[in-house]
Formats: structure tokens, sequence, C-alpha cells
């Protein structure tokens, strides 16, 4: 965990309401895919965690969805801003667990995490699958990006303007995967959960105070006692949830 | 070289500032953004007789310079407290440390003040009677002065170390409180938790706290907490540790000019890791520069 100033290097819209940021700073606590950040924001008491969706030496990049004052203040920021943001917090996904033929599923706001995850799982020699799943054929994002990734890529849409008709556990396969990483609203991880035939690996979403542990703001009760979402989570085994 | 050390009932701190209970965990996580040893001490986070979860998610809603909290304390227990949080802060952590104890009964008052004031590792007992986040319970002992000087006397009986009673600001005349607990023997008071508020989301036109209502902390509630310690040091002599907003060495040093011997910092916790630190180390230059050599000195001056 650590606290740095970033420079806001790019903040663009790629989709309606969806902003993709790009930021400059240090980076090193970040240690690995299904991570968040904490952003502080001018005039706003508590910070705002956004998931990380890629990560490169000094180049951080998250994309986020406005849901409220805070993230439209976010979407106003001009290049070369300077926000003040904790960096490595939560547990993220657990790579060793993948197996050869992994399966990841991103929903909505749950599809930016999947982004470094599937590069980390590629750069392993997995050959990773990746659903993800919209309401509309217009709020798609990331979809070109995971295509260069040079994987397999199917997308859903709620409405069936684009892809797959239907949420993403129709176009989830019966199997022929070793193991499943998944993010999005809870409606769908529990469809998923439901549906799936391998161990995985799930990420929750809760409003926090802290983002560090030190509040019990985001607690949820597990198979292995409690767990704060944004210490020992985000990310649950699917072993361990009850929903 | 100025001088920040202060005593409170007989425990000396190198320096006023403490973390508050329900916003420090039992230290370890802030331990590893900083030195955890440069605060004056901790308040560890509210323990009960028994484990607690707490209350259902959400638990926190955002305000207006500040933020409403329904953790409903959760906790270990205070057997899991003094055999294992307190000694795991031990290991990393040398200052003295204040046990925050809460409570559904007399009785469990009684037993978990008993307990914590038996463990070597702590240094001041301090009354959590205002959770305002939990039913029949908390609160509901710190809004009555009858019930309170009850506590606080069966809580006095059991304790050798000193007994602060934390107060609830949800009360019509916080004075009256204040006096019961000298009467019931209290060694000094905390002051003041959170006050109790809520927050509906206009969109899905439902309360966003599962709890429906919860603690407001932060800076809004810093000039009430600074009024009630200003009204509580006119009326009882006893040591007053101040809190509520406290984001400043500037807000330290006029939580004490009202009245308060060391002070409480919350909320600034939860969104700066280095709250307390920095409030620390920034507080000998502001009082070099307000003329301030003894930081005792100005304990109550603006009275």
């Amino acid at each position: 965990m650590k606290r740095g100033l970033f420079t806001v290097e790019n903040n663009v819209g790629i989709a309606p309401g969806t902003y993709r940021m790009v930021l400059s700073g240090d980076t090193s606590d970040i240690t690995g895919p299904g991570q968040f950040v904490n952003i502080a924001l001018e005039g706003k008491f508590l910070r705002r965690p956004i998931s990380v969706c890629d990560c490169e030496e000094g180049r951080l990049t998250i994309i986020y969805k406005v849901v409220g004052k805070g993230t439209d203040q976010m979407s106003r920021l001009p290049v070369g801003a300077r926000l003040d943001i904790l960096t490595g917090l939560g547990n993220g996904y657990d790579l060793e667990k993948s197996g050869d033929r992994p399966l990841l599923i991103g929903g909505g706001a749950g599809v930016p995490p999947m982004f470094l995850l599937a590069k980390k799982l590629l750069d392993q020699g997995k050959t990773p699958s990746v659903i993800l799943g919209f309401n509309t054929a217009e709020e798609r994002f990331q979809e070109e990006e995971f295509r260069a990734l040079g994987m397999d890529v199917t997308v859903a849409t709620a409405d069936g303007s684009y892809g797959v008709k239907g949420f993403v556990t129709d176009a989830m396969p019966e199997g022929g995967y070793t193991h499943i990483y998944t993010c999005g609203p809870e409606p769908m991880l529990k469809a998923v959960y439901n549906k799936s035939v391998t161990s995985g690996q799930f990420s929750f979403e809760e409003r926090m105070g802290c983002g560090f542990g030190a509040c019990m703001g985001c607690t949820c009760k597990t198979k292995y006692g409690n767990k704060r979402i944004c210490r020992e989570g985000p990310v649950l085994e699917k072993e361990e949830i009850i929903w | 070289m100025v001088k920040t050390a202060v005593t409170l009932s007989g425990v000396q701190l190198e320096n006023p500032v403490i973390p508050a209970s329900g916003t420090f965990g039992f230290g370890y996580e802030f331990a590893q953004w900083y030195d955890i040893n440069c605060l004056g001490a901790i308040s560890v986070k509210g323990t009960t007789r028994e484990p607690r979860f707490g209350n259902p998610a959400p638990r926190i809603a955002e305000t207006a310079g500040g933020m409403l909290n329904a953790v409903g304390l959760q906790n270990p227990g205070i057997d899991k407290v003094v055999e294992e949080e307190l000694p795991r802060l031990r290991e990393i952590y040398h200052k003295p440390i204040l046990a925050n104890i809460s409570g559904f009964s007399m009785d469990e008052f009684v037993e978990c003040c008993a307990k914590a004031d038996a463990s070597p590792l702590t240094d001041i007992i301090e009354v959590n009677v205002s959770c305002p986040n939990v039913h029949h319970g908390g609160m509901s002992f710190g809004t009555d002065p009858n019930m309170v000087f009850n506590v606080t006397r069966s809580v006095k009986e059991v304790c050798k170390k000193p007994v602060y009673v934390k107060l609830s600001p949800n009360v019509t005349d916080i004075v009256s409180i204040a006096k019961a607990c000298e009467e019931g023997g209290a060694d000094g008071l905390s002051l003041i938790n959170t006050l109790m508020g809520m927050r509906l989301d206009i969109k899905k036109r439902k309360p966003i706290l599962a709890n429906l209502t919860g603690g407001l902390s932060g800076p809004a509630v810093f000039p009430v907490a600074v009024r009630m310690i200003w009204q509580v040091y006119e009326a009882v002599k006893l040591p007053i540790i101040g809190m509520g907003g406290v984001q400043t060495a500037e807000d330290v040093i006029e939580m004490m000019l009202a009245g308060a011997t060391a002070v409480q910092v919350g909320a600034a916790n939860l969104v700066n890791p280095y709250a307390c630190k920095e409030i620390i180390d920034t507080l000998p230059a502001v009082m070099e520069q307000l003329g301030i050599h003894d930081i005792t000195e100005i304990i109550g001056g603006a009275h």
C-alpha cells in the first residue's frame, strides 16, 4: 500500500457515461490484477475506490462509470491534473489457480479488472478466454483491446444489440475451462457462481470508508469467517462465498 | 524546542494526539503506513463481551464535510482482544493504549471493563456509552444521567486504571451527563462520539444505510465538539479527551483551548492514513508560530 501523487495523462469517454483515465505516478505497490486504487477528489470527504484496468511501470489505467457527483467530477479532470491516490489495495486475483484454460467473465463496471488479469495469464503461457457483458451495443468498451491480446472474446448484450443476446451466463460454455475469474454486479456474480463447474474467484463491490482495512465499513460474512472486502477481498474464492 | 507532552490521569503521552476508537482497528493496519510509536496513545476498536459481526451493509455513506458510519461495533470480543489483539499490537507499539469498551447491559460493561483493566497492556479504560449504531445498548446508556452514573460507578468498582467515559452528543444537555460521570467517580471524559444522522438514496427513495441511521463524523462535527468541550470544561473538573472532526494541528490547539487535555483523531485517518502522523509532525511548528512553549499551558486557555 502506498500513497502517491499521480498526473492525469489522458481522460476520455469510451462509451456513454464510461471513461478511461491514464495516470502516471509510482505504481510499485500495485502487485497484481484485481486490486484497486482509492482516489481523493477535491471537495469530497471519502476517496473513490476504482479497480485497476491496466498497469505498466509508472502508468496506471482505470476505466470508470459516472454514477454520482464524485465520478462526474473525475470525468471532467483535464490532462495534467494531479490526484492523491492510495495504491496496492485489496488482495487481487490469485494467478496460481488458473489452470491452462481459465475463463474470465466481466460485466459492465466489472470488465476493467479482467484486462490486466488476461495480460498476466497470457504472460504465464495460459490460454484464457473472456466473456464481456453489457446492457447494449452502445455501452460496450475494451472489446478491441481484449481482441488485440489475441484471445478468444465473446460479448453478450442484454438487449441483443450485439453478440450473444442475454447475460454473460447465456454465453458461458457448459465446461472446457479450468477456473473462473469474474467481476461484476452481484446478481451476475451469483448467476455465474450457479452455472460454473470449476473452482473460481469472484470480485465483490461494497461501499467503503477507508479502503485499507481500518474502518470495518465493508465487512462481509464468508464460510471462513468475516472478511473486509477492501483487505481480504475484493476477491473471494468460490468455496467461501455466502450469498 | 516546544513541549508537546501531556498527562491523562497519570498516564504520560509524548504528544496529545490519539487515533480514535473505530478508525484505527487494533493499530496494525496503520503500522504498514508509518511507525505508530509516534502517536501519543491509541484508542483501540470498541469491544463487547461477545464477538460481534456488526450491522449489514451498506455501513458507510458520504456527506458534505464528513461521513456516516453504521458499523455497529464489529469486534472479536473482549477475550480475544485481551489475549490476541493487544499482545499483537504490543509487538509493534510501546506507547499507551486505551481499551474502548461498550456493552448491552450493566453486567457486560462491568465484565468487559474488568477484563480490560486486568490486562497488563492497557493504560486507560474508555467506556463507550455512546455508540449510536447498536440497539438496546451503547448510546441508550449514555443519554440518561442516572444510567451514566450507574455505569460509571459500577465500572469504577472493578477498575484500578483510569476510567474515561465517552459521551454522546445526541443529548439535550451534555453538561448533566458529564456531571453524572463525575459523581459516579469517572477519572476523565472523552467527547464527542458521532452525531446520529441519516442519508437517503433519492433514486431508490430509500435510506442508504442498511441500519437506516448512522453516526456523523468528520470536519462537519468539529464546531459541535468544540462547543460541547467548552461547556463540559466549565462545568466539571475532570480531564477531557476532545474529539470530533479534528484534521490538523490547528484543530488540536483549538480543541485544547476549549478545554481538552488530549485530542483524538477519527474520520481523518480513514481518508488519509497518515493523518495522525502529519498532525504530530506539524504540531511543534504550529505551536512555535502561536508562541506556545508548553502545550499544557493552553488547556482551557480560551475560557
